[in-house]
């Protein structure tokens, strides 16, 4: 009973720890008075002047351009490295593995930093097409991270046995080997999607005048005070993120009950 | 057919980043600012664009540290930049600006003198910079909290208001508080006198409530400090919002900081960068902005537009500098200079 007790409330602590920052901001964000330390009642205005605040919607324009973009060219040039380092003798392999990884380990800033020295010396106009180029460069390591073990744990012989049975090598690969990392790419996209939202760093750095980001934006006001608008637009983002979490999390809940049975009535039948 | 796929990818992206490579369509061309967030009104942008049909390419910083580097670097190339003065020296130092033609901006001259003159001590001979935004550090304190009339740095230091003081966490403002009460330049580079003021502030830390940035708004707002250290150009808002607050700028003398449109060495539209500066500077649209930051404005001739007589007449927004002792601005230090402040102020915090 007690055991019962103390672990309901460490359970409901961590979700206080985890949810209470967002739980300020969703309330701040229907809060009429502009500073945080007073509650001036209750008003959607901030919401209204979100939709008519152009600097912001263009933000946001640009984000989801640029993590949509980015996240699709870096999951193709990604999976398609995977392949031919799958391909490598060991040896090549672990070297191959090692240098994508040092993106990952390396600092932002440095990265950063060296993305811009290098779009200087190709004369490179600074712009969203940079912070592009720049999105897909640190987001492939990540790819490459989650589609790599999937393609590990493939039976090699499956493929060949396709090849034997006469499927050319390109139809081999879209029936045996894509269905089988399909999991990897798909997480190894949202993770690229997820990594190029709310990157800031690099982003600070190639960007060119009058292209903003939302974490962008929002540091530039760091000086002057986080607008409202901002609590407001991130609670619209943090609804959306949950109802789509939602979405996805309930449907397999449903299809994995119905497999259950199935196996079930299946060893019934057999036994 | 997969490589096919990847190749109209990239070629996709290709485009993308040339067709973002087009300049400005618009009829006289185009002007790249360069400003701190939220430190104009939207409206005269809008405004100039439509008098002079020039485009106005926006960009914004939220500090001199992160502007600098990308300036130097010459990523994107500016026409009209916003610093604070100790950086417009550092950029005077590295040759990155260019001298101003105050021909053409006739404007200019709605900056009161006693700007011009503070704006020597970065600039000397006022050749690179026009002011657009003024302030002073001071004392904000909640007349409820506290017993006795504030004048002085020396109430930071009162055990009295031990967890009720909240200081700026920024290396050259906590140095500033200290070197001032101690009677010394905030400018220095004396090991003896830094030492003597680390270890004041090293005193001052257990009163300490927190050291923060522009969250002493808010907390103050909140009742929840009796004393912070707030640049004047928050004072007049947080009074706004609890009018328990008052302002004071302690007789031990402060920082007055500005911040002044320069133009950069390499700006491609230097016509236009003078057209956007004198159209800044105009009262009418001075004023706008002033409105629109609250900061000081140093235009005089938008001061006399201002219809609320508390606030053209505020001792806050608008002190007479000429009654006050040992006034300074910030001056870049030099690396070294820099370094020292650093490694004392590490020393400060991880105590």
């Amino acid at each position: 009973m007690i055991k019962k007790i103390c672990r309901n409330i460490y359970l409901i602590l961590i979700f206080v720890f985890l949810y209470a920052p967002i739980v300020t901001l969703v309330v701040l964000s229907f809060n009429k008075s502009k500073t945080r330390a007073k509650w001036g009642g209750f008003t959607l205005k901030w919401y209204g002047s979100l939709f008519t605040n152009e600097a912001i919607m263009g933000a946001l324009m640009n984000t989801l351009l640029i993590a949509l973009v980015a996240s699709v060219v870096s999951t193709l040039i990604g999976t398609i490295a995977c392949i031919s380092i799958m391909n490598l003798n060991k040896k090549m392999r672990s070297v191959v593995m090692g240098v994508t990884n040092i993106p990952m380990l390396n600092a932002e800033i440095v990265t950063g930093i060296s993305l811009m020295l290098l779009f200087i010396s190709f004369n490179f106009k600074f712009g969203l097409g940079t912070i592009l180029l720049s999105h897909i460069t640190f987001c492939i390591p990540y790819v490459i991270l989650s589609v790599m073990p999937r393609m590990q744990q493939l039976n090699p012989y499956a493929y060949e046995a396709a090849l034997d049975l006469g499927a050319g090598p390109v139809y081999g690969f879209f029936k045996v080997i894509l269905p089988e990392i399909m999991p990897g790419i798909a997480s190894g996209f949202l993770m690229a999607f997820t990594m190029s939202l709310d990157d800031f760093i690099i982003t600070h750095f190639t960007k060119g005048a009058g292209v903003d980001t939302l974490s962008t934006k929002i540091y530039t006001e760091v000086k002057k005070g986080i607008k409202p608008e901002m609590y407001a637009l991130s609670t619209i983002i943090f609804v959306t993120v949950l109802i789509l979490l939602l979405l996805v999390n309930y449907k397999p809940l449903e299809k994995r009950q119905k497999t259950d049975k199935e196996v079930k009535e299946a060893v019934k039948v057999g036994g | 057919m997969k490589k096919n796929h990847v190749i109209v990818m990239l070629l996709a992206v290709m485009v993308l980043a040339l067709t973002s490579c087009k300049g400005g369509s618009a009829k006289n061309g185009e002007v790249v600012v360069y400003n701190w967030g939220e430190y104009i009104d939207p409206e005269t942008i809008t405004m100039f664009e439509n008098e002079t049909g020039i485009k106005v390419v926006y960009d914004e910083f939220e500090t001199n540290e992160t502007m600098y580097p990308k300036v130097e670097a010459g990523a994107t190339v500016y026409d009209v930049i916003c610093p604070s003065d100790y950086t417009i020296q550092k950029m005077i130092d590295n040759d990155l600006l260019q001298e101003i033609n105050f021909d053409n901006i006739p404007n200019a001259k709605n900056i009161g003198a006693q700007y011009y003159e503070k704006s020597t001590e970065f600039d000397p001979g006022n050749k690179y910079s026009i002011p657009y935004c003024w302030g002073t550090v001071g004392i904000l304190y909640n007349k409820t909290m506290v017993d006795e009339p504030i004048d002085s740095w020396t109430v930071l230091w009162d055990p009295k208001y031990k967890d009720n003081i909240l200081m700026q966490d920024s290396v050259r403002d906590a140095f500033m508080v200290a070197l001032k009460t101690k009677g010394y330049s905030m400018n220095t580079t004396d090991l003896d006198e830094l030492t003597e003021a680390k270890n004041y502030l090293m005193e001052q830390k257990p009163l300490v409530q927190a050291y923060v940035i522009d969250q002493v708004r808010d907390k103050m707002i909140g009742d929840e400090a009796a004393i912070g250290v707030i640049y004047s150009g928050e004072a007049i808002y947080t009074q706004r919002e609890n009018e328990n607050l008052e302002y004071v700028i302690p007789k031990e003398g402060t920082n007055v900081w500005i911040d002044s449109w320069v133009i950069p060495k390499n700006a491609r539209n230097v016509e236009n960068a003078e057209k956007f500066i004198d159209f800044m500077c105009r009262e009418d649209i001075a004023l706008l902005n002033f409105e629109y930051i609250t900061y000081s404005t140093p235009n005089d001739a938008a001061r006399d537009l201002i219809e609320d007589e508390d606030i053209r007449n505020s001792k806050i927004a608008f002190p007479d500098l000429s009654q006050y002792q040992n006034l300074e601005t910030y001056k870049y230090l030099g690396q070294e200079g820099d370094e020292l402040y650093n490694e004392l102020w590490k020393e400060v915090k991880s105590d």
